[in-house]
């Protein structure tokens, strides 16, 4: 039975960690994913979880001992923000190299500098290559139901790897919205019980992590890390399938909205997707035909599966919500292009860049983008490659 | 406490294994193979590690030294990743998937690079924290690992590979940091210094206590490293035995707030005996160098006179 | 699964290495021979030997076996011939010899 609340998406995603209620949860307070280890350690002092908290000293430490007590063979996670995952980079590494499948609930904001609090993807952008699975969300309600499909794909067999479960931070952490809960047991029996084969705490059978790997052995690691990764893709959607099952609700790699059609197509991530999803709404009405591909699952990359989606559209504004830095626009956008070229669909692809530090993005802003793509179609004009949407 | 027997210790089974591929004559594995052996049989273990000599030559896959569950991650968070695996220990028993009359002890071993410098954040956050384990640092007094260069832990005028010895450098130009007794002033239960003595009586002793005392407990274990200091290998007991003879390496403990030598040398030998036996320190015995060797041993004096108080109170 | 070591050299295929390079296993170093490196070797006198041990816990490569408070003869096999056991002797039962 669906339970209605109204919550923000770090309550709601507070709330699935309590419903989870995992083992050990390492973490320390970064603005603006600070609430979360607030309500957890709130449920813990009033008795409605027995999750063993750690108030550690840094997000480095946080993550060591995450993974740490994972390979103890604890069900863990943590949670954090910007320069908090900065700091962790090394460690996010070695959670995935490790191959451990821990959790990780990631209030996307920008990095310094200059020092800013607001939302951008920097931060989880930044670690696109660490090993983890990157699933994003749109609002609370997918924030929720994406923590609570996080332990099913990641503790997979075929994927044990760690997995970051995204939001947009006061965008979609502290703004409070319409949400559907599951009941506890409900979500009990979703994810199951954490029964690893080999843990530390195993006795009589010791196991040792960690090695130095001569390089006859690092790259062979290397490449089954990847294999898991690729597996990820299948789990996923399998994952997805049992919770449509439970929750009614349906997830995939990315969301099509009202794409089936569509002639120029702006293709986000996260929280802007409703923004979008809005515009397209009101640009249908002017019988413009547009749509939005929001994209969920960062990590692994459906690279074909996009290029597909893509393949019938005249133009595609790929809009990144991070600056780079080469000189050759956002990650979406070189991931997208290239995905789009090895499969041979050769649609104009303009790559955006927005919402920086927490800068708004606005109806107008994607009205302004569709009538741009549009122009130049129908003109034969180039549109400026990794324009920043709203600058002065 | 139980009394100390080196012979009945010694039949105890080996928790690590040979095939290691630390240098002939290391100290770091008669240090850690000392700490392991005041385990209690039939007591499970998990140990730690940061990155480290010990660490890239204990477990070079597929070959692990360890008789015992070992984990490694990296360079500076041994402490933050033994408190992980010792929470996770708590909420497993709590939720009884680990049988009530299973007993594990967490000890993590670095050296001084990743214990008094790169990991001390996660150290000091370990202690503070109070998890119950043993955090044991063996201290060579260098980056060992990485060819010699000088941690916080390295003696005032060590040559090391980043404060040579050169026309304008009499090598290091600080003092070590005493970091049993900054451990000690975050109030945990147990802090103890030590070395290898004939007998290994006083680090047993030590180890067992740190072990089997409840909390975050810090041991600081000094582990002659000859290609660093640059003596014979088959030198490392007369050199320890030096260190503590001339009061460079006093050995103490603190046991819930309580200071106390657990030696204290009959003649205080003076701290040329330590050092002439050292390549490290050679040039410290050049002519014109008499006042470098004064200003070592006032150093040394002062730190023993402190200990001495802190014991006396 | 608990990993045999033997299965595992540097010529096998990356499907059959361990996850993550764990080792499900314990002690796999005593298949690695550490005693060809040794230049200079211990030998050992029994004769000579009082059994006090004190050569034992100074070994820093386990290779004094005791069993029943009695250490018996090295192990060659990992013995790096570091010389530690034979300075701490007091009774000359332990003597170092050039070469392997």
């Amino acid at each position: 039975m669906a339970r209605k609340e109204r919550m923000s998406g770090n309550e709601a995603v507070s709330y699935a960690i309590k419903q989870v209620n995992p083992d050990v949860m390492p973490a320390f307070p970064i603005t603006p994913s600070t609430e979360i280890p607030q309500m957890v350690s709130a449920y813990i002092a009033n008795g409605e979880m027995d999750t063993e908290f750690i108030p550690v000293e840094s997000e480095h430490s946080s993550m060591s001992a995450t993974i740490g007590a994972e390979a103890a063979g604890a069900r863990s996670l943590t949670a954090t923000s910007s320069a908090g995952l900065a700091l962790m980079w090394e460690e996010l590494l070695l959670a995935a190299s490790n191959r451990m499948p821990c959790a990780l609930t990631l209030v996307n904001r920008t990095l310094s500098g200059p020092i800013n609090i607001n939302c951008d993807h920097s931060d989880g952008m930044g670690a696109r290559d660490t090993g983890w699975i990157q699933i994003y969300a749109e609002s609370n309600q997918e924030v929720y139901d994406n923590f609570i499909q996080a332990y099913p794909i990641a503790e997979d067999p075929r994927v044990h790897l760690p997995i970051m479960i995204c939001q947009d931070g006061f965008i979609t952490s502290h703004a409070v919205m319409n949400i559907e809960l599951l009941e506890d047991q409900e979500v009990k029996d979703f994810v199951g019980e954490y029964h690893p084969e080999e843990f530390l705490l195993n006795p009589g059978k010791p196991i040792a992590v960690g090695p130095y790997s001569v390089t006859n052995y690092a790259m062979e690691a290397k490449k089954n890390q990847e294999i898991a990764l690729e597996n990820s893709k299948k789990v996923i959607l399998e994952v997805a399938k049992k919770f449509e099952a439970l929750s009614g609700r349906s997830y995939g790699l990315f969301e099509e909205y009202r794409t089936e059609d569509a002639d120029y197509i702006m293709l986000l991530i996260g929280s802007a997707a409703g923004t979008a999803k809005q515009a397209v709404d009101d640009l249908r009405a002017q019988g413009k035909k547009v749509g939005v591909i929001k994209l969920r699952v960062f990590r692994p990359f459906p690279a074909e599966e996009l290029a597909d989606a893509l393949k019938n559209c005249k133009a595609v504004a790929i809009m990144d919500r991070t600056e780079s830095y080469n000189g050759n626009g956002g990650p979406l956008g070189s991931e997208v292009m290239a995905g789009l070229f090895r499969k041979k669909v050769m649609i104009t692809a303009v790559n955006y860049i927005y919402g920086l530090a927490g800068r708004d993005f606005t109806v107008d802003d994607v009205y302004e983008i569709f009538a741009e793509l549009e122009e130049a179609q129908i003109k034969g004009t180039e549109i400026e490659q990794f324009k920043y949407v709203g600058l002065r | 406490m139980s009394n100390y027997s080196l012979k009945e210790n010694m039949n105890k089974p080996e928790r690590l294994a040979p095939g290691h591929r630390m240098c002939a004559g290391c100290g770091a594995t008669i240090g850690v193979r000392a700490v392991l052996r005041a385990l209690h049989e039939g007591d499970h273990a998990v140990i730690g590690n940061a990155t480290g000599c010990l660490e890239v030559s204990s477990f070079m896959y597929p070959y692990t030294a360890w008789e015992d569950s070992y984990i490694h991650n990296a360079f500076e968070n041994a402490g933050a990743t033994l408190s992980g695996v010792e929470t996770a220990y708590k909420a497993l028993k709590k939720r009884g998937r680990i049988p009530e009359d299973v007993t594990y002890k967490f000890i993590t071993f670095g050296g001084d690079g990743g214990t008094y410098d790169i990991g001390f954040q996660s150290l000091s956050g370990a202690m503070e924290r109070g998890h119950d384990m043993v955090y044991v640092c063996y201290d060579n007094g260098a980056y060992m690992n990485t060819g010699i260069q000088r941690s916080s832990a390295t003696p005032m005028y060590a040559d090391t590979t980043t404060t040579p010895v050169g026309k304008q450098s009499n090598g290091k130009m600080q003092n070590r940091k005493d970091l049993a007794s900054i451990i000690a002033d975050h109030d945990v239960p147990y802090v103890a210094q030590t070395t290898f003595t004939t007998d290994f009586k006083d680090l047993h002793q030590k180890a067992e206590k740190a072990i089997y005392t409840e909390g975050a407990c810090f041991l600081n274990i000094m582990t002659p490293c000859p290609r660093g200091w640059r003596y014979e290998t088959s030198d490392i007991m007369k050199i320890c035995k030096l260190a503590v003879e001339t009061c460079y390496w006093p050995m103490f403990e603190v046991d819930h707030g309580v200071w106390r030598l657990t030696y204290e040398p009959k003649k205080k030998l003076p701290i040329e005996d330590f050092l002439r036996e050292q390549g490290r320190f050679k040039h410290l015995f050049k002519p014109g160098n008499e006042d470098l060797l004064a200003q070592f041993q006032a150093e040394v004096d002062r730190r023993w006179e402190d200990l001495q108080y802190k014991c006396a109170r | 699964m608990r990993t045999d070591v033997h299965t595992i050299n540097e010529h096998t295929p990356h499907q059959d290495l361990t996850e993550g390079l764990m080792m499900f296993a314990a002690g796999t170093s005593k298949e690695f021979h550490t005693g060809e490196w040794r230049t200079n070797t211990p030998v050992y006198h029994a004769d000579l030997c009082k059994q006090c041990l004190l050569c034992t816990p100074v070994c820093p490569d386990s290779s004094i076996p005791v069993k029943d408070s009695k250490r018996g003869d090295f192990d060659y096999d990992h013995c790096k011939g570091c010389g530690i056991c034979a300075k701490v002797c007091p009774f000359g039962a332990i003597e170092m010899k050039e070469g392997r």
